[in-house]
């Protein structure tokens, strides 16, 4: 038996097919995973990410300790408490160790990362935390429910009632605010507006009931994945991994080369594969025939016998036909051929990003 | 629970066969591989004419989550093909002994239906998983 959140009874009592996903015991959807899907473009989902691990970083040298650790700088946040950035976090061979998403608290900061990497996460940052003054505190007690869709918000108002209205309307995309263990954020992993509340364990189950009884569709892993794949979002293990580099998986913007004395891991490694050229790119594939585009597959294109690999792909429930994400070398044109069952298929390449608010970008 | 018929056969990769009045035999995917596949987006299915052996690769069931090689349970010629599924492929998730029907077989040996796994057979195999 694996991990189980908070809200594992109210997954089962809901027909979630339940499923290991890292080491937790995941609802993969709730009868169909297209119907959860639409249910978020269209209106409001709601998701347990609850399996993922929150640490919070604090100390007189936690900013510093940040602005080494993460490719993306922590200064941006200075200043606006609540603020969110999306960053790697690098090995010293520029490397993704994890992708993550920080907040600026007051004081300190939350750091929210990958389940299934938890544990060298947690080795990797005590790791570096040695040579500054910092306490990293992992915060179990918290559970996390993402609301997700062009109602969401609406929805999480009318449950929250009125003592939270103000907040959450001041609430700009990519900030969050805090009360007591309540820490409100407007994130998302689905290309929609909504919200992502971590709460305490003990008020989980309450809140989401009260959020089905509104009409917010519980949501699983499955729609999670489409839906984070038609807006482009990389997913860990995926589109990056220890052995890849951001430059290499559509993440050159999340890191901050200036200042140029910001000695961040794995900033010479990155240097270094610039000067020498990068290889490879992350691009999206678009197949407008039938067949469906799969992780693994192998991408043939224009000008190199190198051949590049589909990194995530899937039927595209809002398009009606299938995309993927892929790594393939620079050369790439805006066509590319996918060996399926010894076929190749002709696909269009385009940026790596198919939906975002209900509205296809392709 | 996912429901398993009992005047069907099945093969252990998942196929069902049913022997019309006719002397056909219409084949299709079970309750419990389209409950496993979950959302069912596209189905190939053989052409018509096509003379397949049993076990032999039959087209490909495709869900959201992956794609699935379906195989003839038994050998014959190919006479009819349900076209419905490529503009309704969710007819496989909603109907699988039923209006979900992939294609139809002209045994060339009717006998090896019974080398086919019975209801109960069937069950077995699919609880272990």
């Amino acid at each position: 038996m694996g991990n189980k959140t908070a809200l594992y009874d109210a997954h089962v009592a809901m027909g979630g097919k339940m499923v290991d996903f890292g080491g937790w015991d995941m609802p993969l959807h709730y009868g169909s995973q297209l119907e959860e899907h639409h249910k978020v473009r269209k209106g409001a989902g709601m998701f347990d990410v609850s399996h993922m691990t929150v640490v919070d970083v604090d100390g007189k040298g936690a900013r510093d300790f940040l602005r080494t650790l993460l490719a993306n700088d922590v200064a941006k946040l200075d200043g606006n408490p609540g603020k969110a950035l999306y960053t790697g976090m690098l090995n010293d061979k520029g490397g993704v160790v994890d992708d993550l998403i920080v907040y600026l608290r007051d004081p300190g900061y939350r750091v929210v990362v990958n389940c299934a990497t938890r544990e060298k996460d947690l080795a990797w940052m005590n790791q570096q935390a040695a040579a500054f003054d910092v306490t990293l505190t992992e915060r179990p007690h918290l559970a996390m429910i993402a609301i997700q869709g062009p109602e969401a918000i609406d929805k999480v108002k009318e449950v929250m009632g009125i003592d939270w209205t103000a907040a959450i309307d001041g609430l700009k995309v990519f900030n969050s605010f805090a009360r007591g263990d309540w820490f409100v954020a407007r994130t998302g992993y689905t290309g929609e507006d909504g919200l992502e509340i971590m709460l305490n364990n003990d008020d989980a189950s309450g809140f989401w009931h009260a959020l089905a009884d509104a009409g917010v569709s519980p949501c699983g892993l499955g729609a999670r994945d489409t839906l984070r794949l038609e807006a482009g979002m990389n997913l860990y293990g995926h589109e990056m991994d220890d052995d890849t580099s951001p430059l290499q998986a559509n993440m050159a913007w999340t890191i901050a080369w200036e200042p140029q004395d910001r000695k961040f891991v794995g900033r010479e490694a990155l240097e270094a594969e610039k000067a020498a050229g990068v290889e490879n790119k992350l691009v999206g594939l678009v197949l407008e025939e039938r067949g469906v585009l799969r992780a693994g597959q192998q991408v043939v294109v224009d000008g190199t016998d190198r051949r590049g690999i589909i990194t995530s792909g899937t039927f595209s429930p809002t398009l009606g036909f299938s995309i993927a994400m892929a790594r393939v070398p620079v050369s790439v044109g805006d066509t590319a051929q996918v060996e399926i069952r010894n076929k190749l298929i002709p696909v269009r390449v385009v940026k790596p990003s198919f939906v975002r608010n209900g509205k296809s970008l392709v | 629970m996912s429901e398993i018929r009992s005047e069907l056969k099945y093969a252990s990769s998942h196929e069902w066969a049913r022997l019309e009045e006719d002397g056909t035999v219409t084949v299709g995917i079970s309750d419990h591989a389209q409950d496993s596949l979950g959302d069912v987006v596209y189905v190939e299915t053989p052409e018509v004419g096509q003379t397949l052996s049993a076990g032999e690769e039959a087209g490909v069931v495709e869900s959201v989550k992956a794609a699935s090689d379906i195989y003839a349970p038994i050998s014959g010629e190919v006479i009819a093909v349900n076209e419905a599924l490529e503009d309704e492929p969710e007819t496989v998730n909603s109907s699988p002994y039923d209006d979900g029907w992939f294609f139809k077989i002209k045994p060339s040996d009717e006998s090896e239906l019974d080398k086919l796994l019975d209801a109960d057979a069937y069950k077995a195999e699919a609880d272990e998983g």
